[in-house]
């Protein structure tokens, strides 16, 4: 019995070694990173977001003016006046440094309500998509319930009644992209749900948290993260276009959405100084937007 | 085969007590359809409707039925992945669930394995991992839950320094089957549940992994539930073997004993319509027509009388018990009026005295 | 298909009833109310108080929630602080307004959207449809209401050929004075749909190309228009529930492109409302746009019901 299966495992592994020995063993991820390395397009946009990180975190060793110190004699100056390089703002500020401190409440209020809708959206996503039934339903009449509400306008609503400010904003724009979060996690949540590996776990006596925790997650975390870095850029114009408003972040705070918004009535005097802000917004939302798609193909997701 | 006998007779609990290792008494499951205006219940598929059957310590016990028979539900309902709506489940002599053994204790001693071999495996993590993940779930140390996996994984036929860092969608299909069987294995279950384990390989590899399952059961000394549509299979790895129509048990008995002297005309049109490697050894029998009724509404009284040529008023009346007939064998035991000499059925043979 | 038409109707009423909650509870925990605003912070105490009483404010929260949507439900939106007018009227004209921008910006982005994305998908690989994808890309990336003021910069102080502000005479839009004021609020609003759609509409494309059918449409020699026929009938659903979406996103986020381009649309007033703490109007225009929205996404699962029986669930 015992010489039989040895013979057995000898036989059959001398077969199976001759036509898999070429392969290397890779797993998702690992294939996600090698194909990731080839896309030097995707690199270059993931490498100008670490630009703008660098900028914002490193923006007092950059600027060269104090950003909210302004100057009644040298307002709206052009380039390179008295040492200003993009010349000054509206009230005399400088406004390459005010781009630099701008660039870190841009990322704040754009980037840091996806990571938060992403936590608190693919949290009750997984939950209604793994326990199904009456949980289900109930977060997912919730959903529905601010699915009713177009983004922009849930954004504002909620900013316009409890009034602007860099926390508003955030919470704002988090409650806006919590529910597609939810959809999404969900969805993925119940296909995963739905293949037999998660009965074998089951039937191998785990309980849900840890079925979850090693089976769930691991299949969904590549659909919604790529969702979710999908939906920094829309944060990112929303949040600037709160502030643009004048219901997201107030002054004297630096952020490119206020600037542009305080900007306006510059471009009859200045045009080329009221172009940068909404430049940096549009580098930065085409960089985020760049990368979430090259993450999606190196992924080998479907839209 | 031989291996398996004796190791039946060196089993000092077979020797002692007959009890079985497995028994299902009663059991239903039933499934709401909804929908309409307010997603209320609609209607019912009765896909397990009153199963009783037994398994004994050491035995293979094959379960045949066409798609939709309630076969595999059968299987999950016993694994717990779905909940029964009545009946028990009583393992080696105690009752599953409430004041009986645990459900996490009962996955140390049954175990399933699904068709599927791709969807069974998660193709996020190692196949190493995946075999050890159950042990780990029931707290061993990862270090040597992996390890285990290892010997585990030459034990099915697969060199453990090649396969334990693979992912599944690099493996064939019968070394994905292979790891499955694995995975059943890591927690030393003393009953594996086969829910048409080699039905999606190819026939040589088919043939590979039934003998794997053959050596395994004799080395390990396993019982097996083998659920399959294919009936020269199941007569090869069956000791006995049931037979489901639309959530009903129509027919069971030893398997040589059913294959040569088939009861039920259910059984008799699916033996018949085997195809046969004997050609003069012709199928004489009329073969099924027209595809299974629907399980949402069965048909009243026999569920086959629809299909069956011999029906008659009194198999729309009432359904009939699977009872053991004193012409037949023991073990043998069929649920048709035509052998139920007390049932009205023209055709049963009314000289026979009731017992 | 009516128990469909029927049941997704039915489904919209508790949808509604939980955008009335989220909007009452939005006024309740905004700082201050009504009586605030109106009145000067020196005034008596008894003035405030008669004025609370008069507004209902002294009632518990959940019977001025009643009160309120009993209002809401015979119609009447309120009156405003600012202007001490009915809502009704000021929004009913300014939703008109807002129309007047996101339906020909609708129908021009998203039937460039259309074309653009179904031509890159039909030459997927090449300098078209990289062309294309990164003009699609570069659309969702644009922060559309600074497009909108360079746009005015360029064709309204440096060339001066078009207006850059207001909307010109009122009335449905006929003369050319009032096609004038149009053109640039209108190219702006429609690059957001213009992107997402484009974007979509390759991707679906792509992937109904992919499939086994049309691979047998084009073995059996069947015309390219045939087999164009085909893939749009699979590909429309997912258009379509997109568009409805974004016709939406436009009406609710008209908000940006009407500040820049001054428009007294809905967008417009509700601004204007929260910055003079208007909370009647602010109420009222976000309950009206989120009601849109909901019928709008009724019409769209209807329509995609009728071109797929398989989404009648």
């Amino acid at each position: 019995m015992v010489s039989d299966s040895e013979n057995y495992v000898a036989a059959n592994t001398s077969l199976t070694v001759t036509v898999t020995a070429a392969r290397r063993n890779q797993g998702y991820w690992g294939r996600v990173w090698t194909r990731l390395l080839r896309d030097w397009g995707t690199l270059a946009a993931i490498s100008i977001i670490a630009l703008i990180l660098l900028a914002a975190i490193f923006a007092p060793l950059l600027a060269t003016h104090d950003p909210t110190q302004g100057s009644v004699l040298g307002r709206l100056k052009g380039f390179g006046y008295n040492g200003h390089i993009l010349g000054t703002d509206e009230t005399g500020r400088d406004l390459y440094s005010r781009l630099l401190y701008g660039s870190r409440l841009t990322l704040i209020t754009g980037v840091l309500p996806v990571l938060l809708a992403l936590i608190i959206g693919g949290f009750l996503g997984v939950i209604a998509g793994y326990f199904g039934g009456l949980i289900n339903s109930l977060i997912m009449r919730v959903m529905d319930v601010l699915y009713a509400f177009p983004s922009v306008l849930l954004a504002i609503a909620i900013t316009g009644m409890l009034g602007s400010g860099v926390t508003n904003t955030i919470l704002a724009l988090t409650i806006t992209f919590v529910p597609p979060l939810v959809r999404i996690s969900e969805t993925v949540t119940s296909q995963t749900r739905a293949m037999d590996f998660i009965e074998v776990a089951r039937s191998s006596g785990a309980g849900s948290f840890t079925i979850i925790r090693f089976h769930v997650l691991s299949n969904i975390l590549a659909p919604v993260l790529i969702y979710a870095t999908s939906l920094i850029s829309i944060s990112i114009i929303l949040a600037a276009g709160l502030s643009f408003l004048g219901l997201g972040v107030t002054p004297p705070n630096a952020e490119w959405g206020l600037m542009l918004n305080n900007l306006r009535s510059a471009i009859w005097v200045n045009p080329a100084i009221a172009a940068f802000p909404g430049l940096m917004i549009f580098i930065t939302s085409m960089s985020f937007n760049l990368m979430s798609d090259g993450l999606r193909r190196a992924m080998d997701l479907k839209l | 085969m031989t291996g398996t006998n004796a190791n039946m007779a060196s089993d000092p609990a077979i020797v002692e007590t007959q009890r079985p290792l497995l028994s299902v008494e009663n059991l239903r499951k039933h499934f709401p359809i909804k929908g309409g205006l307010f997603g209320r219940t609609q209607a019912v598929v009765q896909a397990v409707d009153d199963v009783s059957f037994e398994i004994r310590k050491g035995e293979t016990l094959g379960i045949v039925g066409e798609s939709g028979s309630g076969k595999s539900t059968t299987a999950r309902v016993i694994m717990h992945l779905f909940e029964a709506d009545a009946g028990k489940v009583v393992f080696d002599g105690e009752t599953v669930g409430r004041g009986g053994i645990a459900y996490r204790e009962l996955c140390l001693n049954v175990q399933m394995v699904f068709q599927d071999s791709y969807s069974a495996l998660n193709p996020r993590m190692p196949i190493g991992l995946s075999i050890a993940f159950g042990s780990m779930a029931h707290g061993v140390p990862r270090k040597e839950a992996l390890d285990k996996a290892a010997i585990l994984l030459s034990k099915v036929g697969l060199d453990p320094a090649t396969f334990a860092n693979r992912y599944s969608h690099e493996l064939s299909g019968g070394q994905r089957q292979r790891v499955n069987i694995a995975r059943a294995l890591a927690l030393k279950p003393r009953l594996i549940l086969l829910d048409e384990a080699v039905s999606a390989l190819d026939k040589s590899i088919e043939a590979q992994v039934l003998d794997l399952l053959l050596d395994l059961k004799g080395e390990l000394d396993l019982t097996y539930l083998f659920i399959s549509h294919d009936l020269n299979v199941v007569r090869y790895i069956s000791d006995r073997v049931l037979v489901m129509y639309l959530g009903k048990v129509v027919e069971v008995g030893p398997v040589e004993d059913v294959y040569e002297n088939p009861r039920h005309p259910y059984t008799r049109a699916l033996l018949s319509s085997m195809p046969s490697m004997d050609p003069r050894n012709r199928t004489m029998e009329a073969p099924l027509s027209g595809d299974p009724p629907n399980p949402i509404n069965p048909p009243s009284g026999c569920r086959f009388r629809t299909r069956c040529r011999f029906a008659e008023t009194v198999c729309g009346k009432s359904s009939p018990a699977l009872t053991a007939h004193s012409d037949m064998n023991a073990r043998h035991a069929v649920a048709c009026h035509m052998h139920d000499p007390g049932s009205g059925h023209s055709l049963a043979s009314q000289t026979e005295a009731p017992e | 298909m009516w128990f469909f038409i029927l049941r997704r109707i039915l489904y919209a009423v508790p949808v509604l009833l939980g955008v009335s909650i989220i909007v009452f509870t939005l006024v309740q925990l905004s700082p201050g109310d009504v009586v605030d605003i109106l009145i000067p912070p020196e005034a008596p105490e008894e003035v405030a108080d008669a004025l609370r009483k008069q507004y209902g404010l002294n009632e518990p929260v959940y019977i001025q929630y009643f009160i309120w949507l009993g209002h809401l439900l015979q119609g009447d939106l309120g009156t405003s602080i600012f202007s001490g007018q009915p809502v009704g009227g000021e929004l009913a004209s300014a939703l008109l307004n807002t129309l007047k921008l996101a339906v020909p910006a609708a129908i021009l982005g998203m039937t460039s959207g259309i074309i653009l994305g179904s031509l890159a998908a039909f030459h997927n690989g090449t300098w078209l449809d990289r062309l294309f994808s990164a003009a699609a890309i570069t659309g969702v990336s644009l922060p559309h209401y600074w497009v909108g003021i360079v746009l005015v910069v360029a064709f309204a102080v440096i060339w001066n050929v078009l207006p850059g502000q207001g909307m010109g005479p009122d009335g449905f839009p006929a003369t050319w004075e009032q096609i004038r004021h149009l053109i640039l609020p209108v190219f702006t609003m429609s690059l957001i749909p213009m992107g997402v759609v484009s974007r979509l509409v390759r991707a679906t494309v792509l992937e109904v190309i992919g499939r086994d059918f049309v691979t047998t449409l084009h073995a059996k020699g069947l015309l390219n228009r045939r087999v164009l026929m085909h893939v749009s009938k699979n590909a429309a659903p997912a258009v379509l529930a997109l568009m409805g979406l974004q016709f939406g996103y436009l009406l609710g986020g008209s908000v940006l492109v009407e500040t820049v381009f001054n428009w007294p649309g809905s967008g417009n007033l509700m601004v204007l409302a929260v910055f003079r703490r208007d909370v009647p109007v602010l109420s009222a225009t976000i309950v009206v746009l989120a009601a849109i929205f909901v019928v709008i996404n009724i019409v769209v699962d209807i329509l995609q019901a009728l071109i797929d029986p398989r989404l009648r669930r």
